[in-house]
């Protein structure tokens, strides 16, 4: 017997459930191929829209940073001023779920809760450099949150394809062999049966051949042997002298 | 886990005095009841320890979904965030002022870059 198989008495029934069973793992195998095959195109997708936003990361913030310096220059060290008025989050992210051949992707937006903490911000003098630096930074944040999705997006399929290449390679490799080998087990265990089977009837004819030739021949002897002492005639029951004595 | 993502709705920041004012700026700053901060500045003076304490914490918090952290500081504690491999929250390498953004120093960049084999 070559390779593992699994452990099952060899009857039709069981041939007819590995049957069965094998075209359930075939089936699996090619669906489970196609989502595997849909899963990476998707992967190439979000790859490519990574390294986009990452350029494009690249020159909001370069942006962001300079509207911040004009900040510095105009109204000063506002840093210290801008911690001490934090108090609660107004721009949020909620997180929404996209379905990719079975596979929940998040995907981040952002939205504004509560009021702007920072309207009084630089009311003395350079009120408008902050807000327009607020302005940059939002939107650097809306490039960052979309990078954001598509960064965990990424790691999220790579771990699905990698799961979804796993189950491929282990249908392929483990179980489709496996119940081929039981599938091949079986049928050589049946035919041997059949084997056994075949010969075991055509001795038995042979033997009741044999016995019936046997008996045939002792009939045939035994009327011969009648019709020899008798001539024809039924023995006389009544003439005892043929019979031996019987001594107790 | 889609429970788990509704509370996620806060940004973490990480970085210098500016990068970290300006995002505070544009209002992704919360602290909690418990005066639990979601950013930290971290200048030549801060110790490594409180950097790493902060990300190890903005990591197990519940209620953050992405965290900004600038090159720069993502350096001092690759080892962490080469350790982070859930999808939540997602940390995100952004370039600082005065250091430009180097995409070959990124954990996603250099596992993509694994990936295509080179």
């Amino acid at each position: 017997m070559s390779g593992p198989r699994l452990n099952i008495f060899p009857t039709r029934m069981a041939s007819t459930t590995m049957k069965i069973r094998l075209k359930g793992a075939q089936t699996g195998h090619s669906l489970l191929k196609r989502k595997s095959e849909a899963l990476t195109k998707r992967f190439r997708d979000i790859i490519k829209k990574i390294e986009e936003s990452k350029l494009k990361m690249g020159t909001v913030m370069q942006v962001a940073a300079f509207s911040m310096a004009e900040v510095n220059y105009t109204a000063g060290d506002i840093s210290y001023q801008v911690r001490e008025n934090v108090k609660s989050a107004q721009l949020r992210v909620r997180a929404k779920q996209e379905n990719v051949s079975g596979v929940m992707l998040p995907s981040f937006e952002q939205y504004a809760e509560g009021s702007n903490s920072f309207e009084l911000t630089g009311l003395g003098r350079g009120g408008q450099k902050i807000q327009k630096c607020k302005e940059t930074y939002t939107r650097a944040i809306q490039t960052l949150v979309e990078l954001a999705s598509l960064q965990t997006a990424f790691v999220i399929l790579d771990e699905v394809i990698k799961l979804t290449n796993r189950r491929v390679n282990a249908i392929e490799h483990v179980i489709i062999p496996r119940i081929e080998n039981t599938i091949k087990y079986i049928t050589s265990e049946l035919d041997e049966q059949d084997r056994e089977e075949f010969f075991r009837l055509k001795k038995i004819q042979t033997k009741k051949k044999e016995a019936r030739a046997i008996t045939e021949a002792d009939a045939a002897a035994a009327e011969k042997v009648m019709e020899e002492v008798e001539g024809g005639q039924p023995r006389d029951l009544l003439q005892s002298d043929q019979d031996t004595d019987i001594i107790f | 886990m889609a429970a788990l993502q509704k509370d996620r709705k806060f940004i973490a920041v990480i970085g210098d005095e500016d990068s970290v004012t300006g995002f505070l700026l544009s209002g992704i700053g919360h602290i909690d009841a418990r005066q639990k901060a979601n950013f930290l500045i971290v200048d030549s003076k801060t110790p490594l320890a409180t950097v790493e304490e902060a990300f190890s914490e903005f990591t197990k918090r519940k209620d953050i979904a992405i965290i900004l952290i600038t090159q720069q500081v993502a350096e001092e504690i690759r080892h962490l965030l080469d350790e982070h491999h859930s999808a939540f929250p997602t940390v995100l390498e952004i370039p600082s002022k005065d250091h430009p953004y180097d995409p070959s120093k990124d954990s996603v960049l250099k596992r993509v870059q694994r990936l295509f084999g080179e």
